[in-house]
């Protein structure tokens, strides 16, 4: 069964390339590149490996700048069938909650759904919020930390096992559905020669918060309940202490800074 | 339920019903209080002072109510059960419903939950239905008193940032909290509470999810990262699969866990939930001992928030020793016996 499959992908700013400005307690924007947040990629694999066996469609979707555009590209290159970016300046300022409804308003634009795939979290929002709160918006149910994903009944029928707190559990749900990906789910393909000559022609449809019909009080700034009041670099307190001598004498030494910290 | 406004303008106009006191969603691991849910109400209680405002255990789920005496000894005033058989397995949509339909009847100010994998997974559908704010994985919580704001601080960037985030004008507020930040304080067995059984509506308890089976696999302390006080970290430099015993037994030795960096859980030495750093587990311990550990930034950004960082390397000059309290240079394969063996001889007083 031939199924439309909703990645949502987000542009963010390289881990490798980040600085903090201690001062301002800000992350140093200037010469940070931006790539796809890591897990995200991992996401577009599970979509485009149930394409694979099922046949259908991967509409890749992103709340972002003009500028991430350059992001679904790189998700066309991969195999992605189509890209969607919501963009607008109202909606900068958005928190989760307004983030979800402006994602789900986009994803209503493309008319059927049957499976959402979301990363786990962001490398800079860093809630994992978006996914399940997502879920809400569209009516649909959630699996939360998926690790396994099998087919059933031609696509009729999902089974997963998921993460918890004490193991795992199996559980089954029909489509439409969201689910959100680890990292380790599975390997993400490169994009292929061919996908790269795609993704430099395709046209990335991009939605304003007029084209998605938008309630200017759910979006950006007013739409969003949370404010941040201050941010602060963590001054890491190393008591940096080499312990010294042979083996035995370091063991000794450490094992007397664990007694005396109470943890022996 | 999912119109907000109305109440968030009567919140600013002072409705006759305004949104009070402070709940602790209740997780429970076996037959009893998860530890974050004892930790969370012994910091609720604190804040509860602050705002002079009653506070309640949520428990949710089927033949819980067992738990009740457990949460009130632990600080809960009042203890509101939703036990129902469609709740006997977690899934995201009852537990969210349930939660979001409680709040609506009983409008507290604040909930805060464990930001376990479970939190995680159903808290944000509550929020979403409730449209109100939630921030996630707190590291601190506080009061403003003169708004009845809760100051929530959470780490963003791998710990390198921390933000104060607040949601001031619309109920409730909404945080998860990290395992392990607060503690719990010891149950006082005479305390009195009033346990309130609610039979939930069944819109609240509506779901599509099946689950077919829930397995426990963690053998042990040694799977709950999340929790754990002291955490053995296994690097590369454990060179040899069999020696990966002997991190375990000096975990065990530590009443700790094990958990391992990305090239020990590629090779299959650990399953991948055991993996630190970015794209693993986030961990905050007292004590974390990291055996043949670069101190790789992907790592690292999983384990800034440990109090006590040691780090074993044979290589002085490795990144791991900038960040590590106590360093030791040398072989891991000569250190982490001798580990074990002074431990054992610190513990029974004799070597075995
Ligand atoms: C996108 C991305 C995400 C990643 N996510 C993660 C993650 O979540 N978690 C993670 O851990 N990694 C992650 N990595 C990998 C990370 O970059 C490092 O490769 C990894 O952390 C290194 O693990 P290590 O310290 O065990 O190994 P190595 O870097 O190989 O270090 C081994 C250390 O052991 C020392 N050593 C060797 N032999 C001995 C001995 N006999 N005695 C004592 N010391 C010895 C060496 O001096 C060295 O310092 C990620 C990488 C990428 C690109
Ligand atoms: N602006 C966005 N656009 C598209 N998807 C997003 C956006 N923000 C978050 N997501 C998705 O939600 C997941 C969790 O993000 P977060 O809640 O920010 O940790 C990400 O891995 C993405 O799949």
């Amino acid at each position: 069964m031939p199924l439309n499959i909703v990645v949502c992908i987000k542009q963010v700013p390289d881990a490798r390339t980040v600085r903090f400005d201690a001062e301002k307690g800000t992350i140093i924007r200037e010469g940070v590149d931006a790539v796809i947040n890591p897990v995200d990629l991992n996401a577009l694999e599970a979509g485009l490996s149930l394409k694979d066996a099922l046949g259908g469609e991967v509409t890749a979707i992103s709340m972002g700048p003009p500028q991430a555009v350059e992001a679904l590209r790189e998700t066309i290159a991969m195999g992605v069938d189509k890209g969607v970016l919501l963009s607008d300046r109202s909606f900068a300022g958005s928190d989760t909650l307004a983030t979800t409804y402006i994602l789900a308003k986009g994803i209503e634009m493309l008319g059927r759904f049957d499976v959402v795939i979301c990363g786990k979290q962001s490398m800079d929002g860093d809630t994992a919020q978006v996914g399940p709160g997502l879920a809400v918006r569209l009516g649909l149910p959630s699996v939360a930390y998926v690790k396994e994903i099998t087919v059933l009944n031609d696509g009729g029928l999902f089974r997963f096992r998921r993460e918890t707190d004490s193991g795992y559990d199996v559980v089954e749900v029909e489509p439409p559905f969201l689910v959100t990906v680890p990292p380790l789910l599975n390997t993400p393909r490169l994009p292929s020669l061919k996908g790269k000559m795609r993704a430099k022609k395709a046209d990335i449809t991009i939605y304003n918060a007029n084209d998605i019909k938008a309630d200017l009080k759910k979006i950006g700034f007013e739409g969003s309940p949370t404010r941040v009041v201050s941010t602060a670099v963590h001054a890491f307190n190393a008591r940096k202490e080499m312990l010294s001598g042979t083996v035995e004498e370091q063991v000794r030494a450490l094992i007397g800074r664990l007694k005396e910290a109470g943890l022996l | 339920m999912s119109d907000n406004a109305g109440k968030e303008q009567g919140l600013q106009a002072g409705t006759p019903v305004p949104w009070r006191g402070i709940w602790v969603a209740a997780e429970r691991t076996g037959e009893r209080a998860a530890d974050v849910t004892l930790e969370l109400l012994a910091k609720a209680r604190v804040l509860g002072d602050k705002l002079g405002a009653p506070l309640a255990a949520v428990l949710i789920g089927y033949h819980v109510d067992g738990l009740a005496g457990e949460l009130i000894g632990h600080g809960a005033d009042q203890v509101l059960v939703v036990d129902h058989p469609e709740l006997a397995s977690f899934t995201e949509e009852a537990y969210g419903g349930v939660l979001a339909g409680l709040a609506l009847k009983y409008r507290p100010e604040i909930i805060l939950a464990g930001a376990t994998l479970m939190g995680r997974a159903y808290i944000p559908r509550a929020a979403t239905i409730l449209e109100t704010g939630l921030t996630a994985d707190c590291m601190d919580l506080d009061i403003d008193p003169k708004d009845r704001v809760l100051l929530q601080t959470r780490p963003a960037w791998g710990g390198n940032l921390f933000a104060t985030i607040v949601c001031p004008l619309r109920r409730p507020q909404m945080a998860t909290v990290r395992p392990h930040v607060f503690k719990k304080v010891l149950p006082d067995p005479a305390r009195q509470g009033e346990i309130v059984s609610i039979s939930p509506e069944a819109e609240w308890l509506e779901h599509r999810l099946r689950v077919v089976e829930s397995v426990k696999d963690d053998a042990g302390d040694e799977c709950r990262l999340y929790g754990a006080k002291v955490i053995v970290v296994a690097g590369r430099g454990v060179e040899h699969e069999k020696d990966m015993a002997l991190v375990k037994e000096l975990a065990g030795l530590l009443g700790g866990a094990v958990g391992g960096t990305r090239p020990i859980v590629d090779q299959g030495w650990l399953p991948e939930r055991l993996q630190i750093g970015q794209s693993g587990v986030t961990v905050s311990p007292r004590l974390y001992i990291g055996l043949g550990v670069s101190g790789a930034v992907q790592h690292v950004a999983g384990i800034k928030d440990s109090e006590i960082i040691v780090a074993v390397n044979k290589d002085p000059d490795a990144p791991i020793f900038d960040l590590s309290t106590y360093g030791l240079v040398g072989n891991v394969g000569l250190i982490l016996p001798e580990l074990i063996r002074q431990i054992r001889l610190e513990k029974t007083g004799r070597v075995v």
